[in-house]
């Protein structure tokens, strides 16, 4: 792993990075032996019905028993996953810490690369005249994006949610992986590993499907290529990511459909993420809501809150169209926020990337307020949890309560960051200091 | 014309009472088992026979005699091969009351075979239980896909069959049933003297449920009709077993009489019976006679294997006039000579026991302890756990421990459930060594439902229904079983093979399981409630997106500029 950290990372920051992995590493391989990750990877905040490695066990122990995995509901991985750990059940642990080191890095080289694209494109547009002549102070410079890439493997690998993710030996560290490849792929301008990619998050978990945009319009500005329906070169852009993307997506369902030679999977995996029948409490918004639900809007309700996941794509691809970066960001948060069976390993990737728009801090208007919020929530957790479940002193209510805030908190930061990316961008056309007419200072809202 | 009416079924009666079988020679034999158990108590249980001899699969039977019409016709519209039904109150305690006859679960059980010819068995199936619901005024209707399984090993068709495919038998237990007196009236009418006369007028159903274990029962089968088994005829038996405590019911006494048990006493047999007969156990030995004195003493001694054993039992025949003649009504009882009991109660060969481990709402362990206490001799048992999906089993959870030692069971099935649809299955042929304990213990999940699917008081907790446990135990001697006719009733409910071993069921006790519960008073604030806060994301998502950033006009604000303005001349920072 260190070898493989080393090789991927040439540049001078190489010995940091192999630090903080040294130090995540040491730390999931302590908590692995220890009583605590018993009890961490039975907390319904960690694992969801879709990713608790116990149902990946019981799956694998069902077709011991010659019993498909999809026949009960116990089981909601995908083929490829009980094939991948059928092999590897052994060294699940070094997996696991694999996975969330690959994922770092993976952000790590990711950021790196956006650094130096984000870094010419500003000489650019300076050399254009682009920017406002007040708006200097917005610029970014080297030495404060030098140690950016550091900050987001940093903020992965010791966030205490990918920790305890990681311990709990969530598949959710598997798809962080996978997003963070995708990403990676993406920011490199690779269509074809961004489109593998993509189709593997889609297949492994649904709603990734709303970075396809982000992804597209990244290749497109990559390419020089602009976004208007009259150019034929968009077209056959646009056509020829799709299809890579449908076709990898179309293969693996195949090659799943092979290994089980049933098409079981399709109904367990995507219709269970879809249509919520497990009820189990998380983090997320859906199991109180639909425990509480009358039975005959039920259905209506689960549209409309599905819907709400993936409708947020087309008006962010619109109004982010010049940032698909930033557009990913967003979906990747709103997809963790309201997922029918989020995790705070889910939370812990959005949060992750929160260092790369460290330059808007100056525009954030309630981070404070929002980071006691979700520390506050996630101390909360557990103790409501154990006040409900175990000491019978409370009830549901009290967690869900905390739940509602947490989501809360969630939505106003990811909020705060759209609004300060969006005021950032009027600023810097506009200069930061903006006068009125009459020449006094004016103050800025929104219309 | 009543002494007419009267005499012409006792002649009819007395007629098939012969050996000689008869084309149309329906038949019904009654009989009534009194064993006191080492506990004090005392157990009851009445079985009445009901033999149609014509076959209901092949031809059309309208006309019944004995056999009730409405479980004949039942039979042939869903193709019936073998019904059990049976409603229990109660759990029998197998280690204070040794081995019974015939367990049933508490609650309702309902096992089916249907015939080959059956196309849809669930169709079937669920029309049949909707029909027994209102037949036995049971809530049968309640049976559905998420408590009914079809096992594969465990229960075996108990008459004359060669079906072995599996997939027409359908078993369901309803644990929460409440057994009561409504289920006792329609049971008590099915029987040809009703409950006027005979032995069946002891059955009032104030005494009965007035009693530790109540468990009344329907077997429907088709068997034999003579030894050659040239034809068919179906057997309807109805079994009612009843135990009264020593100290509720008998006043601390060991004391047993009809009259007590019963508040009454047998008057004459049922007119329409070809037998009816009162059997007393006697124990193993004369050894344990000798604790009792049983009066009116009986004209004979039989002996019958019973559990791998002969036991010695007083028969009283009612058909024998002279039973009645001195004093019009008998009055069988039972008198504890007192003297020492004899000891410690030797554990039963096999039982088991059942309990839920672990602590808290989100998880827990159901354990089952087998007992094999045959001193030399190992024998397998078919083990049929049927969980309900909201307890979410995770096979790979268990384990099965004997002596300190995993035992790998021979033979595993298992159906993993579906929400809101299946039940768990899983059946295990399981060996016990002589002499030990094996402990079955697996993981669960409880699963938080939607309010609406709870049942009313949903604290109480849910049950679970009991294991079933069957099996074949090798028998203490060696012995040849009689054929079908002839023997008393309660030896001849399993038919068994040869005489080495005998066959027994046994279930568990349910299990009562608390799940989370929502707040069932606040449906709309949830909803009301996590609207807001999708609302809230939404709200300020199109904020966001539909609005753009504009430099404020030069119009002054209005009311929350002045109050602002205030406040910053208060901190002493230049107002806006």
């Amino acid at each position: 792993m260190l070898r493989a950290a080393r090789a991927a990372c040439s540049g001078n920051m190489a010995a940091p990075l192999v630090l903080v992995v040294l130090v995540a590493v040491t730390i999931r391989a302590i908590l692995f032996r220890s009583s605590l990750a018993a009890f961490i990877s039975e907390r319904v905040e960690v694992v969801s019905p879709l990713n608790s490695w116990k149902r990946v066990v019981e799956g694998m122990s069902l077709l011991d028993l010659d019993v498909s995995p999809y026949s009960g509901d116990v089981f909601h991985e995908t083929p490829l996953i009980i094939y991948l750990f059928h092999f590897l059940v052994d060294y699940s642990e070094i997996v696991f810490m694999i996975t969330d080191a690959l994922t770092a890095v993976a952000l790590y080289l990711a950021v790196q690369e956006y650094n130096k694209v984000l870094f010419k494109r500003q000489k650019l547009y300076l050399e254009l005249k682009k920017y406002a002549a007040g708006a200097h102070d917005l610029l970014r410079v080297p030495t404060e994006m030098h140690y950016i890439p550091l900050k987001v493997a940093i903020f992965y690998l010791l966030n205490p949610y990918t920790v305890l993710s990681c311990v709990a030996k969530s598949t959710c560290a598997i798809n962080n992986a996978i997003i963070a490849l995708f990403i990676l792929a993406t920011v490199k301008g690779s269509p074809l590993l961004s489109a593998v990619f993509l189709s593997l998050a889609t297949y492994q978990s649904l709603y990734p499907i709303t970075l396809f945009p982000a992804a597209l319009l990244y290749l497109l500005q990559k390419e020089f290529i602009p976004v208007k329906m009259s150019s034929p070169s968009f077209w056959i852009w646009t056509c020829q990511y799709s299809s890579l993307y449908l076709g990898c997506l179309t293969i693996l369902i195949c090659h799943s459909f092979f290994l089980l030679d049933s098409w079981d999977f399709i109904h367990s995996v995507y219709g269970f993420i879809l249509s919520v029948p497990d009820l189990t409490p998380n983090i997320g918004l859906f199991w109180y809501f639909f425990a509480e639900m009358f039975a005959h809007f039920s259905l209506f309700f689960v549209c409309v809150f599905q819907i709400n996941v993936f409708f947020y794509t087309v008006p962010l691809t619109i109004k982010l169209k010049e940032h698909p970066v930033f557009l990913m960001f967003m979906q990747i948060a709103i997809i963790s926020i309201f997922k029918s069976y989020p995790t705070v390993g889910d939370v812990a990737l959005y949060m992750a990337l929160l260092p790369m728009w460290s330059h808007l801090s100056r525009f954030l208007r309630n981070i404070f307020i929002v980071s006691c919020m979700l520390v506050v929530c996630s101390l909360l957790f557990p103790v409501l949890w154990h006040l409900w479940i175990y000491a019978g002193s409370a009830n549901s209510n009290f967690y869900y309560a905390i739940t509602l805030s947490f989501n809360v908190a969630q939505i106003l930061l990811v909020s705060d960051y759209f609004y300060a990316f969006l005021r950032r961008e009027y600023h810097l056309h506009h200069g930061l200091y903006l006068t009125k007419k009459d020449g006094t200072e004016a103050t800025l809202i929104l219309k | 014309m009543a002494a007419v009416r009267l005499l012409i079924p006792v002649l009819l009666a007395l007629a098939g009472g012969d050996a000689t079988p008869r084309a149309h020679g329906d038949s019904f034999q009654e009989e009534l088992l009194l064993s006191p158990l080492r506990s004090g108590d005392i157990a009851a249980t009445f079985q009445f026979r009901t033999r149609l001899d014509s076959d209901l699969r092949q031809e059309r039977v309208s006309h019944y005699r004995l056999f009730p019409k409405v479980l004949g016709q039942v039979i042939s519209k869903y193709s019936i091969q073998e019904l059990h039904l049976s409603f229990t109150q109660g759990f029998w305690r197998t280690r204070s009351w040794g081995q019974p006859l015939l367990q049933a679960p508490a609650g309702a059980e309902l096992w089916v075979w249907f015939q080959e010819s059956v196309q849809d068995v669930d169709k079937n199936w669920k029309e049949l239980t909707n029909i027994l619901s209102g037949i036995f005024c049971a809530s049968l209707n309640f049976i559905d896909s998420t408590n009914t399984v079809t096992p594969t090993a465990s229960f075996k068709p108990l008459g004359l069959a060669n079906v072995t495919d599996h997939h027409l038998l359908r078993y369901a237990t309803l644990p929460r049933e409440i057994v009561c007196t409504e289920n006792l009236t329609p049971w008590k009418k099915l029987l040809p003297c009703g409950s006027k006369v005979g032995l069946a007028s002891l059955l009032e159903a104030e005494r009965l449920y007035h009693s530790s274990y109540h468990s009344q029962s329907v077997h429907i089968r088709p068997v034999c009709r003579d030894a050659g088994c040239s034809a068919v005829s179906w057997e309807l038996r109805q079994m009612l077993t009843v135990v009264f405590d020593m100290y509720t019911n008998g006043l601390g006494k060991r004391d047993w009489s009809l009259f007590k048990m019963f508040s009454r006493t047998v008057t004459e047999p049922c007119p329409l019976a070809t037998q009816s007969k009162i059997y007393v156990d006697s124990g193993y030995d004369k050894k344990e006679i000798d604790l009792f004195e049983v009066t009116p003493s009986s004209s004979q001694d039989v002996e019958v294997p019973v559990h791998g054993d002969e036991r010695v039992y007083a028969l009283y025949d009612l058909l024998e006039p002279e039973l009645f003649n001195t004093s019009r009504n008998l009055n069988v009882a039972l008198k504890w000579k007192g003297g020492s009991d004899s000891g410690q109660p030797h554990p039963p060969v096999f039982h088991a026991e059942r309990y839920v481990s672990g602590y808290g709402l989100q998880t827990g362990v159901i354990n089952t302890m087998i007992y094999n206490n045959h001193p030399y001799r190992a024998f397998p048992v078919m083990f049929l756990e049927t969980v309900p999906w909201y307890l979410r089993l995770y096979v790979h959870t268990l384990t099965i421990m004997t002596k300190g030692k995993e035992n790998k069971p021979s033979y595993i099935h298992y159906v993993p459930a579906k929400d809101r649809q299946l039940p768990h299955l899983l059946e295990m042929l399981i060996q016990l060594p002589p002499n030990s304990i094996t402990k079955i213990s697996i993981q669960f999940e409880r699963a938080l439902l939607k309010w609406t699917e709870y049942p009313p008081d949903p604290n109480h907790g849910f049950y679970i229904s009991p294991s079933v446990l069957s099996v074949l135990i090798p028998s203490v001697r060696n012995m040849k079983t009689d054929e079908l006719e002839g023997s008393p009733l309660f030896s001849t409910i399993f038919p068994s093979s040869d005489g080495s071993s005998y066959f027994m069921r046994l279930y568990t006790e349910p299990l009562l399981v608390n799940l989370p519960t929502p707040d069932f008073s606040m449906p709309y604030n949830v909803i009301c409630l996590t609207c807001t806060v999708v609302a809230v994301g939404y709200g300020s998502f199109y904020n966001l997106l539909t609005r753009t950033f504009q430099v404020e006009d030069n119009k002054k604000g209005g009311l929350a500029m002045k109050i602002a303005n205030i406040i910053r001349r208060l901190r002493g920072v230049a107002p806006l």
